[in-house]
């Protein structure tokens, strides 16, 4: 009777150590320069896609790679990542880089809201720094972004490019966070042509991929030929959706834009590519900001940053050279002017939207 | 009826296409559940199947070109189901562990396996898009009649119509053959059968195996129709629906078949009926949560009582009483 009971904890401990291994392997390398002495002991710890997930815990780790070969610093030594392979490991692995005397740990991603809450009210002296959502406390810099601003030029690109002036947004959530990248959307939609039809739906998930090509598939059905997705794998979907319409009838126009990061790859099928552009969210410019920032001594603790054009927080992809082409490119930069120098303030909730729609007539 | 032939059009292939990996993933559950087998572990199968589904068409899609990579894929998907699925076997039938938790075991076995393997191959948190998608189609000369061509023949996939036909092929494998009969004695009554000869552990590995079977062809299915990709997240709670699938269907295979198209419907409906003049009015809420509400009054109202296989989840003990 024991034996039952052996192999499952076997099983059971397995899958523990399975899913712990997938820990970091580090690369020694010879520097012939010596580390700036001026240079903070910088961390990330990332959600469950881990630093080579394409999206924002690699963009992260690309900031924070950045900022050691600019300061000739030693991975493990000078800044490191620590990934969490599931909920629960995202306390231990911020307590663990604090006892390790980093000085500025940086939680990526809104899953980590509570846990870098936790850790930071308990170590008042650390540094913190929370990406892509808002947190309390006063030793922890919230890092946002003006998705807003990027979600309006990719509306005026897809109110370029699309024949049949009809075109869609699918949503995760209807949230406020995703809220803003409708909004911006569709304002970037109307600035260009009024009398384009946007299709907003919401999927209610950001995983289910099935969910998202159904939505995907009644928008096409009905005459959409642009979608602008925020729906993260849900939003996977929308990609195999378009790809197949595009894969059995190659003339048909359908374009998706992508989110978050450059989503050229997943666009392509056969020698066609579905992804117009991506809206991108520089997570990496952001993560050496703050960390300069600290390093001079202006840590923004318990501060709301937002990163935005401006300052290249915010970006547009132009990876699919056929598809986004020069007018359309040249169209955005006038757009992206505009809203630089403030000629055009993007709306970032639906009543700024109401407002700004209501002054386009 | 033109208007009504539109919104069937518009339903009833998006519903089809997101039903078939829950109907193959809940004959597989069917299978192991007639045997006396709680197959919790689903969910993990299935994860299991899009892990390997998606693998093996990254790895042989320049050798094997676009139109055999998804099948391929989904045949070794299947397999490596099976053998996954043989641990569950292993632990409920030879250890005689609890069904339930050897069941969530699986399922967080599955999605480490998959992730850890992942991380060693491809050296990342996830893998890129396959090439090898499984594409939709016309079926040649059905897709041609009038009215149902259009609404269940035209972008259609292969699978949605060899699901069809497998539920019809298990229930007549359960029902009318000499194994069907031993399998269910099994899940009735262990005691009884092992008397007239049947060896019962037998019968139960073979039906967790053939559920891990096609729960991994159901995995690799709905990879290679919605997600493209293998993440933490690309199979999340289909598993679980299909589970929910076999006993709104009562364990038996036609019934599952129409509970996974019934939830299709409603999924599809929440999703595409502010698309549908009739619904347009309903506010987006309701349509959201109508798969929930009609499931729970279809299993108040339509299906009565659900009776489950009388020995499932106790483990045989030869002579034991």
């Amino acid at each position: 009777m024991k034996k039952r009971y052996l192999f499952l904890s076997l099983m059971l401990s397995l899958s523990m150590i399975l899913a712990a291994c997938g820990g970091s392997d580090s690369g020694e390398s010879q520097k012939d320069c010596e580390p700036d002495e001026n240079a903070i002991k910088a961390g990330i710890v990332t959600d469950e896609g881990g630093v080579d997930d394409k999206s924002f815990n690699q963009s992260a780790w690309e900031g924070l790679q950045a900022y050691g070969e600019e300061y000739c610093l030693e991975k493990g030594e000078h800044f490191d990542y620590a990934q969490s392979n599931q909920d629960s490991e995202y306390e231990s692995n911020i307590t663990r880089l604090t006892q390790q005397d980093y000085e500025l740990i940086f939680g990526i991603g809104y899953k980590l809201l509570d846990a870098l809450e936790t850790v930071a009210a308990q170590n008042p002296d650390s540094k913190y720094a929370l990406v892509d959502d808002v947190a309390e406390g006063d030793n922890i810099a919230s890092v946002t972004f003006k998705e807003h601003q990027g979600s309006f030029l990719v509306g005026v690109a897809a109110a370029l490019k699309t024949e049949t002036d009809k075109v869609g947004f699918v949503g995760g959530m209807d949230s406020p966070l995703i809220n803003k990248f409708e909004v911006g959307f569709e304002a970037g939609v109307k600035s260009v042509d009024p009398t384009i039809e946007v299709d907003v739906r919401y999927a209610e998930t950001f995983s289910d991929a099935g969910k998202g090509r159904q939505i995907a598939n009644s928008m096409y059905n009905s005459d959409v030929d642009v979608i602008y997705h925020a729906a993260g794998g849900a939003g996977n979907g929308v990609f195999t959706e378009a790809k197949d319409i595009k894969g059995n009838n190659p003339d048909q126009s359908v374009w998706v834009i992508g989110v978050d990061r450059d989503q050229y790859e997943e666009g392509q099928v056969d020698d066609h590519n579905v992804t117009l552009t991506s809206m991108v969210k520089r997570v990496d410019v952001a993560v050496q900001d703050v960390i300069e920032r600290t390093m001079s001594g202006d840590f923004p603790g318990g501060e709301v940053i937002e990163y935005g054009l401006s300052d290249n927080g915010i970006s547009i992809a132009d990876t699919n050279e056929d598809a986004y082409t020069d007018e359309i490119a040249s169209t955005v930069d006038e757009w992206k002017e505009k809203i630089e120098n403030g000629d055009v303030s993007v709306p970032s909730n639906h009543d700024e939207l109401d407002e700004y729609l209501n002054n386009l007539q | 009826m033109s208007a009504i032939i539109d919104v069937l059009q518009s339903i009833i292939p998006s519903a089809f296409m997101f039903a078939t990996p829950l109907i193959f993933t809940a004959l597989g559950g069917v299978l192991s559940e007639r045997s006396g087998i709680i197959n919790i572990g689903l969910e993990g199968l299935m994860i299991m199947g899009a892990f390997v589904g998606v693998i093996v068409n990254l790895e042989l899609y320049n050798i094997l070109g676009s139109s055999l990579t998804p099948w391929v894929s989904i045949l070794i998907a299947a397999i490596v189901g099976a053998l996954f699925a043989s641990l569950h076997a292993i632990a409920t039938v030879t250890f005689r562990a609890d069904q339930v938790v050897s069941g969530v075991a699986i399922n967080f076995l599955a999605l480490g396996i998959g992730l850890f393997l992942i991380k060693q191959i491809y050296g990342k948190g996830q893998t890129d898009m396959v090439q090898g998608m499984l594409r939709s189609t016309d079926i040649p000369l059905l897709s041609d009649i009038p009215i149902i061509g259009p609404i269940f023949f035209e972008n259609t996939y292969y699978t949605n119509w060899i699901a069809v036909i497998l539920a019809f092929v298990v229930w007549y494998v359960i029902f009318k053959t000499p194994f069907g009969l031993r399998l269910r004695s099994v899940g009735e009554h262990p005691f009884a059968a092992d008397s007239v000869g049947i060896n019962v552990n037998r019968m139960r590995y073979i039906a967790v195996m053939l559920s891990g079977f096609f729960g991994g062809a159901g995995g690799a299915i709905f990879a290679l129709t919605f997600a493209g990709n293998f993440y933490q997240g690309t199979i999340s709670g289909q598993g679980f629906i299909a589970l929910a699938a076999v006993v709104f269907g009562k364990w038996h295979p036609i019934g599952a078949l129409g509970a996974a198209l019934f939830f299709g419907v409603a999924q599809s409906l929440s999703v595409i009926g502010s698309g549908i003049p009739l619904l347009q009015n309903i506010p987006s809420v309701y349509l959201q949560i109508a798969p929930y509400v009609l499931t729970i009054l279809a299993l108040v109202g339509l299906v009565g009582r659900a009776e489950a296989p009388k020995s499932l989840g106790t483990p045989f003990v030869k002579g034991s009483r």
